[in-house]
């Protein structure tokens, strides 16, 4: 998908993996369960009006916390295309990118875009696009995060390797061969 | 001629196969260790199998310790618990850890001693950042990582600049890692060292107990940091590396922190909050559940009660610390003062079990995090704290200073090395 448009749901600093899903609801990873608690804390409207393609537009550290990949799945089980942040706390940028979770920062987003406009953001260009006219530069994953990124996450990524030198490195198990 | 490394470029190119690094740059590099829990094992094996992989890279490799819904709240968790078990049976991973035998991951993984300076650690939890203390680049990646690096044996990491903080001075009573943990994260911010690693040194850090170092890297995270490090062994920093900052502080001044909610950052000194009234007390966690820990509640709690108003709950954060705390009368000390002991669980600090906070109140931790929510309902508050203030709160039934409680005598003070 080369171009997004979508109501923007602005979120402020440092919105962190308690609030984005409690971990009273970790003992799932049932994308349903998780989409309709998703960021409740934050804003208790936002997992029941989400649509499909929104975006998620935040201000610094978004993500921060703990290493709990519930956060990123509930998000996309919200159907949200992309979160564009002033910046991401290490390990939820990590988590974004591994399970194929657009995620853009930008300086001027969570300044300048109003909660509940449609913006559109097109990856080709790398720009995104507010009502208003205001036409802001947002930056994608680099290096290694990209190649993941291009592969389409990175079980996809790990899986091309593994196919490549045939498989797991170590014979299957045979059942009961070995344990605790 | 190569440039001169810190000690985390040194073990991250070492790992790489590289003769250097530089930070900022990705690189694929070889992991040590493996560690995952009960929450994050389960989507970690599911991705793995996504992955078309059904065997780990090395069963040797991994280390697997359901803590933190365990021993098991609920059917579900139950569930997820087993799913870790049968995979630790199938796989033939040898160091999985069953309720009973087990402790909080990063407080158990010191105790194994299998992880050696120049190592590198990846943990799907946060907190995989504590056994910085070790000399190892430790680092909290997420459940898929998780499953690329039991595949692989690889992972992909930024290679993150160093900064180096040093603590110089002498620690005042009652004044411990807790605190220089808590005083770091106000100072960074909560995001003042993403994509950073914290190399520790300065004559305090070097006089902390191995438990106290484990405490201060335990928290780095809270101000984003890749991973915190004291350096041991032949994996020091070179003269001449390139630092992003060198941080020094004076702490002979610094009094008991303590982090208001909702944030660790939001951090001030004890008496500017004492006497805000509590409704519980929690002593444990991976950041202060340790064997010295235990000591410093224990020297507040003899011989007094909590009171009338406060539950107390006390977790040893490991089977070790239990039976240590068993044989040397603290558990004793605990119960006759009226608290509630638990076996080993992260329980409490997340909003799992074992202490959850109905709406309004007020509870004062050992823990890591004050997020919203984090302990139970939204509207509760988790103020964050050393063990001897949590002692001192459990008694006074208000956040208290511990010479409020024991007046300002002579005494061992949580900072200080016990003979092991």
């Amino acid at each position: 998908m080369a171009r997004i448009v979508g109501r923007a749901w602005k979120f402020g600093d440092d919105v962190n993996t308690d609030v984005i899903i409690p971990a009273r609801y970790l003992y799932t990873s049932d994308s349903r369960v998780l989409a309709a608690h998703c960021l409740e804390l934050a804003d208790p409207e936002f997992a029941r009006r989400v649509r499909p393609g929104d975006v998620v537009v935040a201000g610094k550290n978004f993500g921060c916390g703990s290493s709990r990949e519930h956060a990123v799945r509930a998000i996309q089980a919200c159907g949200v295309a992309a979160v564009v942040a002033r910046s991401f706390a290490r390990i939820f940028f990590r988590n974004a990118v591994n399970l194929g979770l657009l995620v853009l920062e930008s300086e001027e987003a969570a300044r300048l875009v109003r909660s509940g406009e449609v913006i559109e953001i097109d990856e080709e260009e790398g720009l995104l696009y507010l009502s208003s006219g205001h036409r802001l530069v947002v930056r994608f994953p680099a290096g290694a995060a990209a190649d993941v990124q291009k592969a389409g996450g990175l079980v996809e990524y790990v899986r091309q390797r593994l196919l490549k030198r045939g498989g797991c490195r170590r014979p299957p198990c045979i059942e009961g061969e070995a344990g605790p | 001629m190569p440039r001169a490394m810190t000690a985390v470029e040194k073990i991250l190119a070492a790992h790489a196969g590289r003769k250097q690094v530089e930070p900022g740059e990705t690189v694929w590099a070889r992991v040590d260790w493996c560690l995952a829990n009960d929450i994050t094992a389960p989507l970690a094996i599911e991705q793995m199998q996504a992955m078309g992989c059904e065997r780990v890279f090395d069963p040797e490799r991994i280390i697997l310790v359901p803590d933190h819904f365990l021993p098991a709240k609920d059917v579900a968790s139950a569930r997820q618990a087993q799913v870790l078990r049968e995979f630790a049976r199938k796989q033939g991973i040898r160091h999985y850890y069953e309720v009973g035998r087990m402790g909080i991951e990063h407080a158990l993984l010191p105790e194994l001693g299998i992880l050696q300076p120049g190592q590198l650690l990846v943990g799907a939890d946060s907190h995989t950042c504590t056994c910085g203390a070790l000399g190892v680049f430790a680092t909290g990646v997420g459940s898929t990582d998780l499953a690329c690096a039991m595949a692989l044996g690889e992972l992909w990491f930024r290679v993150p600049a160093t900064v180096k903080v040093e603590f110089t001075g002498r620690l005042a009573p009652w004044v411990g890692a807790k605190d220089l943990a808590l005083f770091l994260v106000s100072r960074l911010g909560t995001d003042g060292a993403n994509q950073l690693a914290l190399e520790f040194g300065g004559e305090v850090v070097a006089d902390l107990p191995l438990d106290g170092r484990l405490t201060l890297c335990n928290m780095v995270v809270e101000a984003g940091a890749t991973a915190g490090l004291v350096p041991a062994g032949g994996w020091r920093s070179s003269p001449g590396a390139q630092l992003e900052a060198w941080l020094r502080w004076d702490v002979s001044q610094l009094e008991p922190q303590v982090a208001r909610p909702y944030s660790p950052a939001d951090v001030v000194a004890v008496h500017e909050v004492a006497g805000t009234p509590v409704d519980q007390v929690v002593i444990g966690s991976c950041t202060n559940g340790r064997y010295l820990d235990l000591v410093a509640a224990a020297e507040i709690l003899g011989g007094r009660k909590v009171h009338p108003r406060v539950r107390l709950i006390v977790i040893p954060a490991t089977q070790r610390v239990y039976r240590r705390a068993l044989e040397e009368g603290l558990i004793q000390v605990f119960v006759e003062a009226g608290a509630a002991v638990s076996t080993p669980t992260c329980g409490p600090c997340l909003g799992g079990h074992m202490g959850v906070l109905a709406e309004g109140e007020v509870c004062l931790a050992t823990t890591n995090r004050n997020f919203r929510g984090r302990m139970g309902h939204p509207d509760s508050r988790v103020y964050l704290a050393n063990p001897a203030v949590a002692a001192a709160t459990a008694v006074a039934g208000h956040i208290a200073h511990p010479e409020e409680v024991v007046g300002s005598g002579p005494h061992r003070g949580p900072g200080v090395e016990v003979r092991r």
